[in-house]
């Protein structure tokens, strides 16, 4: 088999959520996706920004072929996904953490959570215990495998959920706000995870979130409005433009922020300053 | 906290009891109910003490927790001991007040009845107190795994047994969130009567129904994403396996009901 490069390939994705009244008929119709073109490469790092209702979870739900497409086609890693056959094999090539931990941990002791995906897939007995134990090791939660997932701080529990995915040794791992119900500890917590499964195990990963400071450990970033994919590039370029950002609706990382209000009074600073490090010697720069 | 919660009455600790497999002490609980129906005599009984009082020496579960079962079905102890006492008919009339006689039919099967009673629930108790209700639920499902066969869905319900265990606790928290917030915006859950006191559960019901909805909603897709299809072609984690401790258990009990059966037809 040829080694292929990209790892997901979206051509012109739309999907259309169907509300029906009493008598079923088709009563409303919302294009949540229109049209969407994009491709991830393997072990990119993309960010998915967009404002409320943009589209960006149902495109998320593609992906792991919860959904499948109205019109368009996707690929991930080569399966089209609206072939019925491969669904159970884009399943496991990305997986998916959503954004409540209650709601997606399935066992009742973190050991158990890990090893239900791997389960699911028919693995023999042994193999699935040194998946568990690596992919527990792999998000630093080693320790807590026989706690009950009750007694877990958000962090450790969003965690157990990424655990349970890399079980499934998936190319690609797809998650939807997993920070968006933690504090900052936490939120540090699992972003350092996620890097590391990213840098280390080479495993694609899509997060979307609305935390930018999140957003620049990306190499690629997709900003969605009205179900369309508005914006794309890396972290840089899509943060010098703060002004078309803001017609989005969508916030900058606070260094960027500062950079930019200096820059329209008049200092002269470069565009697309990410972090504070950078706004520092920038500054200093100047004088 | 509320999430710290034991359902059922697992009491942790290190015995053989403890370690057996969960098949094997189901197996057994059902045994012994059998068991004591069997009985007849006072032997019988003197083989099924022994025996029930060697297995609560060997749970290493303190003597009152096993008794605690029985307070629930105390009321019923008494209805089934007073009816049996004075209204078996028998031969010789022991105590007579007014018009209500025991016999001495009548006190012999009263504690008869007593004791079986007694000794099931101890027998049953003894049972969850020394298996998580995880294994009991493991146990089942491969017991009954031949029943899949005549399409009885035991794995779909063994699956639902195991979430709604997991998710009891959180929705017990949610509860008890849901009620204090109401209770902050002045909802009274404590006085009034039957009737004012349920029309207050309302507001503390549809909102628990709601987020209860959207869990199983949230928790299906989870499942579905982690490519859970059913128990077809799915491997166990954690498969139960009997060992040596099992295959003797499985002796000793088959020797228990030989006695019990032994006592009764031959004396
Ligand atoms: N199950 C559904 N049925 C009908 N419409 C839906 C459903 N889910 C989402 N929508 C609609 O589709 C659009 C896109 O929703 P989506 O959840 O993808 O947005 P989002 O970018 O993830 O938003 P958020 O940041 O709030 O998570 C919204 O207009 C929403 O109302
Ligand atoms: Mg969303």
């Amino acid at each position: 088999m040829e080694e292929r490069k990209e790892m997901i390939t979206a051509d012109k994705l739309a999907y259309n959520y169907i509300k029906y009244d009493e008598e079923g008929r088709e009563k409303e119709k919302i294009r949540a996706v229109d049209g969407v073109s994009f491709e991830v490469e393997k072990g990119d790092f993309v960010a998915i920004l967009g404002h409320n209702g943009s589209g960006k979870s149902t495109l998320a739900k593609h992906i792991n072929a919860l959904l499948t497409p109205s019109e368009g086609t996707l690929w991930v890693n080569g399966m089209d996904t609206s072939d019925e056959k491969n669904l159970w094999d884009v399943r496991q090539s990305a997986g998916m953490v959503f954004q409540n931990p209650d709601n997606q941990i399935i066992g009742t002791i973190v050991e158990e959570d890990v090893g239900f995906g791997p389960e699911n897939m028919g693995v023999p007995t042994k193999e699935i215990w040194e998946r568990v134990e690596e992919s527990l090791k792999a998000v630093n939660m080693l320790k807590y495998r026989h706690h009950s997932p009750n007694k877990l701080s958000g962090g450790q529990k969003q965690r157990v959920a990424i655990a349970g995915v890399v079980a499934m040794h998936p190319k690609c791992i797809v998650l939807d706000e997993p920070t968006a119900m933690l504090d900052p500890n936490g939120r540090k917590e699992v972003i350092r995870a996620v890097r590391a499964l990213n840098q280390v195990e080479e495993i694609t990963v899509i997060l979307i979130t609305h935390y930018m400071e999140e957003v620049i450990y990306a190499n690629k970033v997709l900003v969605m409005d009205d179900g369309k994919v508005v914006m794309q590039g890396t972290p840089r370029e899509i943060f010098s433009q703060v002004e078309t950002l803001k017609s989005y609706r969508l916030d900058v990382p606070q260094a960027t922020l500062l950079a930019w209000e200096l820059k329209q009074a008049g200092l002269d600073l470069p565009d697309g300053i990410l972090t504070r490090e950078e706004l520092v010697e920038a500054l200093c720069r100047l004088y | 906290m509320i999430r710290d919660i034991t359902l059922g009455q697992y009491y942790p600790a290190d015995s053989i009891l403890h370690k057996l497999d969960p098949r094997v002490k189901l197996v057994a609980t059902i045994t012994f109910l059998v068991a004591l129906f069997l009985i007849n005599s006072w032997i019988g009984y003197l083989v099924a003490t022994v025996f029930l009082v060697s297995v609560i020496r060997l749970s290493k579960v303190p003597f009152r927790f096993i008794v605690r079962g029985l307070k629930t079905i105390f009321i019923i102890l008494l209805i089934t001991l007073v009816f049996n006492l004075f209204l078996t008919p028998g031969d010789r009339v022991l105590v007579q007040i007014w018009k209500l006689k025991i016999t001495d039919r009548g006190l012999h099967t009263a504690i008869f009845m007593a004791i079986r009673l007694i000794y099931l629930i101890i027998g049953s108790s003894l049972m969850t107190l020394t298996t998580t209700p995880n294994d009991l639920t493991d146990g089942l499902e491969t017991l009954l795994g031949p029943l899949k066969k005549l399409h009885v869905p035991v794995h779909e319900v063994s699956m639902m047994m195991s979430i709604a265990l997991r998710f009891i606790p959180i929705l017990l928290e949610e509860t008890d969130k849901i009620m204090k917030a109401q209770i902050a915006r002045g909802a009274d859950f404590e006085h009034g009567n039957l009737i004012q006191r349920a029309k207050n559960l309302v507001p503390l019901l549809v909102p628990l129904f709601i987020s209860a909805f959207r869990r199983a909603n949230d928790l299906a897709m989870a499942m579905e994403a982690r490519c859970y299809r059913g128990g077809e072609g799915r491997t166990k984690m954690k498969p139960l396996i009997y060992t040596g401790k099992d295959y003797c258990a499985y002796g000793i009990l088959l020797l228990f009901l030989a006695a019990i059966i032994a006592v009764r037809v031959l004396l």
